[in-house]
């Protein structure tokens, strides 16, 4: 397993070996899909919608949409324009959707398609019906990540739809999930806000795409999603929580600049600590009391954390993947006594290095790596060995090779069913991260002890 | 399956139906996409050609089937990617291709490596990049040879790979070559094939010569290992005495690649992807190349007598037939069962460019009725045999990588005179020919070239197939529609299918999609009532 991965860690400038990052078009195909009735649509190669469409897919067990400008050489010599023109009036007469949402790929930009220009000579000589709003975003796949294509697509989505309405400044919030927030942690976020009583727009809402139920009678387009017209009253909403800031911060602050809506970037709410400072934030902006039954919540939590700390103590753990999620994770491990060792993101962030920089502040000598490959962090933890691994399915390769236990966090989740649609966030989040790594250390425990020490009592 | 004349009248109604409700410029390009078998009296189908802006296609891209099919499965290489990171991400690991060390020890399949452009790349050039890039992946990882593969940007910014992959090479002193296999060449990931396959044929093949022949060398092409399918075959031709010189390039090295020239016979599972090795193959080294079908126990058991009787020798016949009749003898049991289970269960398949045809037959052994079947990248001779191969017109689109010209080799002694092929053609049904998948269907049989997500909506709901099989993309599509759905790709994680052993747990895989009681629950018991009511159109009016 991974034999030709050296413990000597030489520096590398050009090549990226074993990546925990995608590049952009598979997060803004992923933020469009939590738009009501809205077509993805790749410009560029086929591809890019292809790839990116199967990596959802395989991650979600669930139906994935998206259409191409099927770029060919003639597209790539005298540019896309016609193909995407091609392509929207056929959305329109096949599909009908509500929303086109357009993100761009690495060849047309490097060709220089000028997105926005054709689809508003297609509004202006009635190409595109009224009733059909086309969004564009521009995301070539050399610059940033999947973290950074979702945040464009989800400010395109406020600057093209969101209107500043000062005269009803309510007690209403809105709240961008994010690239990691998973099914179950945006219907736990929404069990939370609804418990405190608190109205809120969330977009965009990937939950009922990515989480849909088997009912035999599905169309093609899931039921549920943000509407045109949620997205338009954001620009009325008292704040804007960020609950992952790489994926959510550009649109947040588009909305404050166009609405004068502020943004609230927190921690993302995984583990306690980061929970509590959500919904005390969440009562500070809007009043809303913290109920009995959340509180109570809270102190299941702290007596399962307790009740359980033995198993945690001390362990020695790694964590890869984004940004946000690596963050959060990493204060929830520190928050059950866990030592992080090495934690890696594959994304570039200066959120992380802020947030790592907080989180690890009790342990100098841990390994904070941003912008790192999976390959790295193997080399990283043959040099200094850890307990537990925390990360994606691409993690379970290493976790082989070093005989490590793995939690599977994060994305993509290609050999697991199921785990999106239960929550990392929140209290209730952090009780099931509870569960799942106390029982998984221990069941660890249980195969490697001899058998005069394989107990009843752990 | 036998229609009767109005059954196959009502499926062409269907088609027309189906033409007629796109907008006309879709309409007139799906039409030619679309046959029923029986309807038309010259039937023809369009097929490579490009997939019109707009439409929900599961076709990918020129690097998918060369990096993707192709060149990925090889092990004992690094397959470097040169380009932004997306294109090396989605194909790793992710065809299920298995693969034991080479005789070297290694294996990199686990590994993915990029040059990650970045924008200061794309605006100053990556060619410098990639040579780092090469040099570290020797001194880190070092590997037998490196694939450089190209994606979209690289040609668009006149990055040179050849060059650097020359320059590597004498710097190196490792095979260094490179594949501009850019994502928007041609029309589907078919041409990718053709992209790799010259690469392979200009810079690999005939650079090495086994260590011993025998006279019953035989290469194995155009099978990728998918769910471990070779090592379902592989150990029955060396239990009837066959030598394999190359695989190709399911768990192959490029070693063996390179020797593949010194075998006496080419058995070519995917026609598809590979014809224009095999055709290089016989251009160059007179080497002849067998269609072979592992995937149907008949199939597998046809396939190794036919490449018996190509040999001529009695000791490899009666051979075959121990190990036909052994292994016909171990499945025999399970086979009935599932026979009970599946006859008359109506399946569509849509899938590849090649295994749409390769599954009818085993579905068809199961007692299976094919009501529709399709490729998603296929080729005219792939529905029509190779006969239509003159007929096909080159178009800029379709062609946009020429078939390399060869001639014999000087000096090289091919096995076989070109007289003793010719005899052995005579009488050998599949050597050096492939009928195609249209002449195997039945009259009425519903064949879409380039299925799309509306075309598959309207097939589940007036065809109403008891299980669907396609690829990743469609599966949850048709599921959530009601319909089981398994991957003929990927096999779901399941597999291998071919040889003797595969048909069986290929029975139960279907076996288990149409009876898990899962889906069964669908309909709560509140909602029964409605169901009953529910007219089909209203569930039409909902869909569209």
């Amino acid at each position: 397993m991974l034999d030709h991965t050296p413990q000597e860690i030489r520096e590398r400038s050009a090549v990226k070996i074993n990546p925990v990052n995608i590049c952009q078009p598979i997060g803004a195909a992923f933020a469009a899909a939590g738009l009501r009735n809205c077509m993805p649509h790749s410009h560029g190669s086929q591809g890019c919608s292809s790839y990116l469409r199967t990596q959802l897919t395989r991650h979600y067990r669930e139906p994935v949409m998206g259409t191409s400008s099927s770029f060919s050489e003639d597209t790539a010599v005298f540019g896309g324009g016609g193909n995407l023109k091609q392509a929207i009036r056929n959305i329109i007469a096949i599909y009908k959707p509500e929303v086109i949402a357009v993100h761009t790929t690495c060849v047309a930009e490097t060709i220089g398609d000028d997105v926005r220009s054709i689809i508003d000579a297609m509004e202006k000589s009635g190409d595109i019906p009224e009733e059909v709003a086309v969004i564009a975003a521009s995301t070539p796949s050399y610059v940033g990540t999947h973290i950074l294509g979702y945040a464009r697509m989800v400010e395109s989505m406020v600057n093209a739809f969101a209107t500043a309405d000062e005269d009803t400044k309510k007690q209403r919030i809105n709240v961008i999930p994010g690239f990691n927030a998973e099914p179950g942690d945006i219907r736990e976020i929404k069990r939370i806000l609804a418990l405190m009583q608190i109205d809120f727009i969330l977009f965009p809402d990937t939950s009922d795409a990515f989480g849909a139920p088997l009912t035999g009678t599905a169309g093609l387009y899931p039921e549920g999603g943000t509407t045109i017209d949620e997205l338009r009253q954001t620009g009325g909403s008292r704040a804007t929580f960020v609950i992952c800031r790489d994926s959510g911060e550009l649109a947040a602050a588009a909305l404050e600049r166009k609405c004068g809506v502020p943004a609230v970037l927190l921690p993302t709410p995984v583990g306690i600590a980061d929970t509590d400072t959500f919904i005390m934030k969440l009562a500070e902006i809007t009043g809303s009391t913290v109920p009995v039954e959340l509180e109570t919540e809270r102190g299941r939590l702290v007596d399962m954390m307790h009740d359980a700390h033995p198993h945690f103590h001390g362990k020695r753990v790694a964590i890869a993947g984004d940004p946000d999620i690596v963050s959060g994770m990493t204060s929830l491990a520190v928050g059950l006594g866990m030592e992080p060792v090495h934690i890696l993101s594959g994304t570039r962030s200066a959120a992380f290095e802020r947030e790592s920089a907080r989180l690890l502040q009790d342990f100098p000598r841990a390994n904070a790596v941003n912008g790192g490959d999976l390959f790295t962090l193997h080399q990283l933890i043959k040099n200094e060995p850890v307990d537990l691994l925390l990360g994606n399915s691409h993690c379970k390769y290493i976790a082989r090779a070093e005989d490590l236990p793995l939690i599977r966090i994060g994305f993509p989740i290609s050999d697991r069913a199921n785990l999106h649609q239960f929550p990392v966030m929140g209290y209730a989040g952090a009780a099931r991260m509870v569960e799942r790594i106390g029982n998984t250390l221990l069941d660890r425990l249980d195969r490697d002890a001899p058998e005069e020490r394989y107990e009843l009592l752990l | 399956m036998s229609e009767t004349k109005q059954e196959i009248a009502e499926l062409c109604r269907l088609r027309d139906e189906i033409v007629e409700s796109y907008p006309e410029k879709v309409g007139r390009n799906r039409k030619r996409h679309l046959l029923v078998k029986g309807c038309d009296a010259q039937p023809a189908i369009d097929a490579n050609s490009r997939t019109l802006p707009g439409i929900i296609t599961t076709r990918g891209c020129a690097f998918a089937g060369c990096k993707g099919v192709v060149l990925g499965p090889i092990k004992d290489i690094v397959n470097l990617v040169h380009g932004p990171v997306g294109c090396s991400y989605y194909s790793w690991l992710t065809r299920r291709n298995f693969a034991r060390p080479s005789d070297s020890g290694k294996n990199f399949l686990q590994y993915c490596a990029t040059t990650d452009m970045q924008e200061s790349d794309i605006v100053f050039g990556g060619e410098k990049k990639l040579m780092q890039a090469l040099r570290e992946v020797k001194e880190t990882l070092d590997p037998e040879a490196i694939a450089i593969s190209a994606t979209c940007p690289v040609g668009l910014i006149g990055d040179d790979i050849a060059s650097v992959a020359r320059d590597a090479e004498a710097e190196l002193g490792i095979k260094v070559f490179a594949a501009n296999c850019e994502g928007y060449k041609g029309v589907s990931q078919s041409v990718g094939h053709h992209i790799a396959c010259n690469t392979l044929m200009e810079n690999v093949v005939g650079t090495e010569a086994p260590d011993k022949t025998t006279d019953f060398d035989l290469n194995i092409f155009g099978e990728y290992n998918i769910g471990g399918d070779l090592w379902n075959i592989r150990p029955l031709l060396e239990r009837i005495g066959y030598n394999v010189i190359s695989t190709y390039t399911g768990d192959a090295s490029i070693h063996d690649i390179a020797r593949a020239p010194a075998a006496k016979l080419t058995l070519l599972m995917c026609h598809r992807s590979i014809n224009y090795a095999t055709q290089m193959f016989w251009d160059k080294y007179r080497l002849p190349w067998l269609k072979v079908n592992y995937i149907g126990f008949e199939q597998t058991a046809q396939s190794l007598r036919e490449i018996a009787a190509f040999f001529g020798d009695d000791g490899l016949a009666a051979r075959t037939e121990q190990v036909i009749a052994t292994e016909m003898e171990r499945i025999q049991p399970e086979l009935e069962h599932y026979r009970r289970r599946l006859t008359g269960k109506r399946i569509i398949l849509f899938v590849g460019g090649s295994r749409a045809h390769h599954f009818q037959h085993l579905c068809e052994e199961l007692g299976m009725e094919i009501i529709m079947a399709g490729y998603e990248f296929a080729h005219r001779d792939d529905y029509e045999g190779r006969q239509v191969l003159d007929e096909i017109k080159d178009s800029g689109l379709s062609k946009v990588v020429k078939d390399l010209q060869f001639e014999l080799e000087a000096g090289f002694k091919p096995r076989l005179s070109e007289a003793e092929v010719s005899a052995k053609q005579a009488e050998l049904e599949h050597l050096m020919k492939y009928e195609g998948m249209i002449g195997d269907m039945s009259q009425g049989a519903f064949i879409v070239d380039d299925l799309n997500h509306y075309e598959t909506g309207i097939a589940i709901r007036r065809l109403k197939p008891d299980v669907f099989c396609s690829g990743i993309k469609d599966k949850y599509v048709v599921e959530k529609m009601g319909v089981p759905s398994r991957q003929l790709h990927s096999y779901d994680y399941s597999g291998p299918y071919t040889g003797f052993e595969g048909a069986i747990t290929f029975a139960r895989d279907i076996d288990m999609a149409v009876s898990t009681p899962t889906i069964r629950f669908m309909t709560p018991p509140w909602r029964q009532a409605d169901q009953d009511n529910e007219s089909v159109n209203g569930k039409e009016a909902a869909h569209a």
